[in-house]
């Protein structure tokens, strides 16, 4: 029998940490994801591990701990809520930049500014275009149960180092507060300096006399240079839009009508898809899995189909912009939203759905 | 004496540093840096600590610190050198990781990092230039910029109305209980040199004797930045610097 746990999204993405063989964590509290370094501060895996654990003193030294630690070829990740990302942005590019691979979890809550500690979805942009300066893309994936929770710091790391890009778990302040069973990823011991060695061989891990010197850098001043390096991400960028798309449907095959949402807000749509269906709907649900890589094809396809979609989010409307771009005006593509840490319900997305497109 | 004789190993009296790559140094001729790197590059082949050493590097003149000295570098964002040498170290307890940082870089965009760092008593080794300016781009103010001293953001003269103090920041991080040591050099001279490196030697021991973060600040000339020739940016050092910035140790000690 599998043994489950009950436990939050935070907690689960801490015990997950430890279980995947994370090297070190690197953080600074704010709510709605401090049980994070709370739990893995409780389970001190430093003394079964070996995994470092530190509380710093800002989100941007965090990032650039991270940054540190990811140059060394080490399994180093951090998590944070949206005005802690907002700081860490400037880190997060030399990482793109420099092709390092680390781990980078935002537990949305409603800004902009301090804005609330309630729950929302309003970093997608900041997430899924950028966030900081340049060109750039982290792999993102949006969890909807604790379950998720634990299993994509595992594929999130995997697809990390498989890329030599950064990844990120965008999950909203719902999905790391609620408290859900869980089966937690076995354990996997943490690599050997020589495993890092062979798996990271640009990694920072010390000059032998048989390698050249590394370096972990992301700056070039000829712009020839710099130009070689963008195409190089941009190809990466691809590779990644064409292996990596996850996504989930329900009832999608012979639906009219299709919610599009992520996150806990797939999981309110879900409900409200089943009460659309009981009064004769046919409404079907798309999540998307990973933000970047988006799904567009499965999109794409459906909108040959459909009558509609409605993108459903905790913000002013901002997956739906990709929506809309991926359907490119084959169909109406709506949108239904709450701010400020407001929470949809199901029967306010059904109403929204027959008035936006039903009629 | 012959040519040959001469030549002969054992009549050597100078030569580059081993771990010194053949890169041309962007370094303006004069400048203080050159000199570091070097110390630093006699040191680790000294201690024969080549495989063992990560380095940090700026943002600043000294950015490309990782050309000059063959061993494994990374290049950090302004400012957040030791937050990067804080991870490397805690998750490679057995290197020696060093931070080469600028005054801007350590005093101003990155004060927190660097006091916190230290403060935790990170086990690493900090290199500070303090030229009292912005060299990289072109010649601003810094936190060290002397009372009344011109630069292109404060061209009547730093004014402490407007700009505060010169900050004394190696003062500061010698009060924290996680520093074991805090010292002040400089490079202009025979003497000073060989006291420079001791001083570079001793914090790379340190931060594997485990005893904390050691701090050895340089104070030095930016003579592009001054708009003097190198031998009177010595001078002008050793008159104006050296009286607000004192050589000398601020703190020998272990970590608390
Ligand atoms: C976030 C950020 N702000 C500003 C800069 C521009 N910048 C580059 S170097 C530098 C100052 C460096 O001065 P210092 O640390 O004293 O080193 P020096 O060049 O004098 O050796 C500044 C402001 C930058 N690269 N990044």
């Amino acid at each position: 029998m599998e043994d489950f746990k009950l436990m939050k999204g935070n907690e689960a993405i801490a015990h997950a940490a430890i279980r995947c063989g994370a090297d070190g964590y690197f953080g600074y509290p704010i709510t709605p994801q401090s049980e994070v370094m709370e739990t893995l501060m409780d389970l001190k895996p430093w003394e079964t591990t070996g995994m470092v654990v530190l509380q710093a003193e800002s989100e941007v030294a965090a990032i650039n701990m991270v940054y540190g630690g990811a140059g060394c070829g080490k399994k180093v990740m951090t998590s944070s809520s949206s005005p802690g990302m907002s700081l860490k942005q400037e880190g997060i590019s030399y990482i793109a930049c420099a092709e390092l691979p680390c781990l980078i979890v935002n537990v949305m809550r409603g800004g902009p500014g301090l804005g609330t500690i309630q729950p929302s979805q309003a970093d997608y942009f900041q997430s899924v275009k950028g966030g900081g300066h340049g060109d750039y893309r982290l792999i993102v994936l949006a969890p909807s149960t604790v379950q998720e929770m634990a299993d994509f710091v595992g594929l999130g790391f995997d697809l990390a180092f498989k890329y030599q890009n950064p990844a990120m778990i965008l999950a909203d302040g719902i999905v790391g507060q609620m408290m859900e069973k869980v089966v937690l990823p076995p354990f996997k011991p943490r690599r050997t300096e020589e495993e890092v060695r062979q798996e990271c061989p640009w990694g920072t891990t010390g000059k032998l006399p048989n390698r050249k010197r590394n370096i972990i850098t992301s700056l070039a001043l000829e712009a020839e240079v710099m130009e070689n390096i963008n195409l190089k991400l941009q190809a990466k960028y691809r590779e990644i839009e064409k292996n990596e798309v996850r996504f989930e449907t329900h009832h999608c095959e012979d639906a009219d009508y299709v919610l599009v949402a992520f996150g806990s807000i797939a999981r309110i749509c879900e409900k409200a898809m089943e009460m659309a269906r009981e009064e004769g709907y046919k409404v079907g649900v798309l999540r998307p899995i990973t933000l970047f890589p988006f799904p567009t094809n499965p999109i794409k396809e459906l909108s040959k189909k459909v009558k509609g979609f409605l993108t459903v989010e905790m913000s002013a409307g901002q997956m739906v912009e990709d929506v809309r771009l991926t359907v490119n005006g084959a169909v109406p593509v709506e949108f239904y939203g709450r701010m400020g840490g407001i929470v949809p319900s199901a029967e306010e997305i059904l109403a929204a759905l027959k008035e936006k497109l039903i009629k | 004496m012959t040519t040959k004789d001469i030549i002969n190993p054992a009549n050597l009296v100078y030569s580059k540093a081993k771990l010194m790559t053949e890169n041309p140094m962007h370094y303006c001729p004069g400048c203080s840096h050159g000199v570091v790197h070097k110390l630093i590059a006699e040191v680790i082949e000294e201690m024969d600590i080549q495989d063992k050493t990560i380095g940090v590097a700026p943002v600043g003149c000294a950015v490309f610190a990782y050309n000059y000295i063959d061993i494994d570098w990374q290049e950090a964002a302004h400012g957040r050198a030791p937050a990067l040498a804080t991870a490397i170290k805690r998750l490679q307890p057995d290197k020696f990781v060093f931070t080469y940082q600028g005054d801007g870089d350590l005093a101003a965009i990155g004060t927190a990092e660097t006091i916190h760092a230290c403060n935790r008593g990170e086990n690493i080794a900090i290199f500070f230039v303090n030229n009292a300016i912005y060299g990289m781009t072109g010649g601003q103010m810094a936190p060290t910029t002397l009372e009344g001293m011109k630069t292109a953001t404060c061209p009547m003269g730093r004014n402490t109305e407007l700009n505060g103090y010169p900050l004394k920041i190696s003062n500061l991080l010698a009060e924290l209980d996680g520093t074991c040591y805090v010292t002040r050099q400089s490079v202009q001279k025979m003497a000073s040199i060989v006291r420079a490196k001791k001083a570079i030697r001793k914090a790379f021991e340190n931060s594997m004797a485990g005893k904390g973060t050691s701090v050895v600040e340089f104070v030095s000339t930016c003579n592009s930045g001054w708009k003097m020739s190198p031998h009177d940016s010595n001078k002008w050092m050793e008159e104006n610097m050296f009286p607000v910035y004192p050589l000398g140790d601020l703190k020998d000690t272990e970590k608390k």
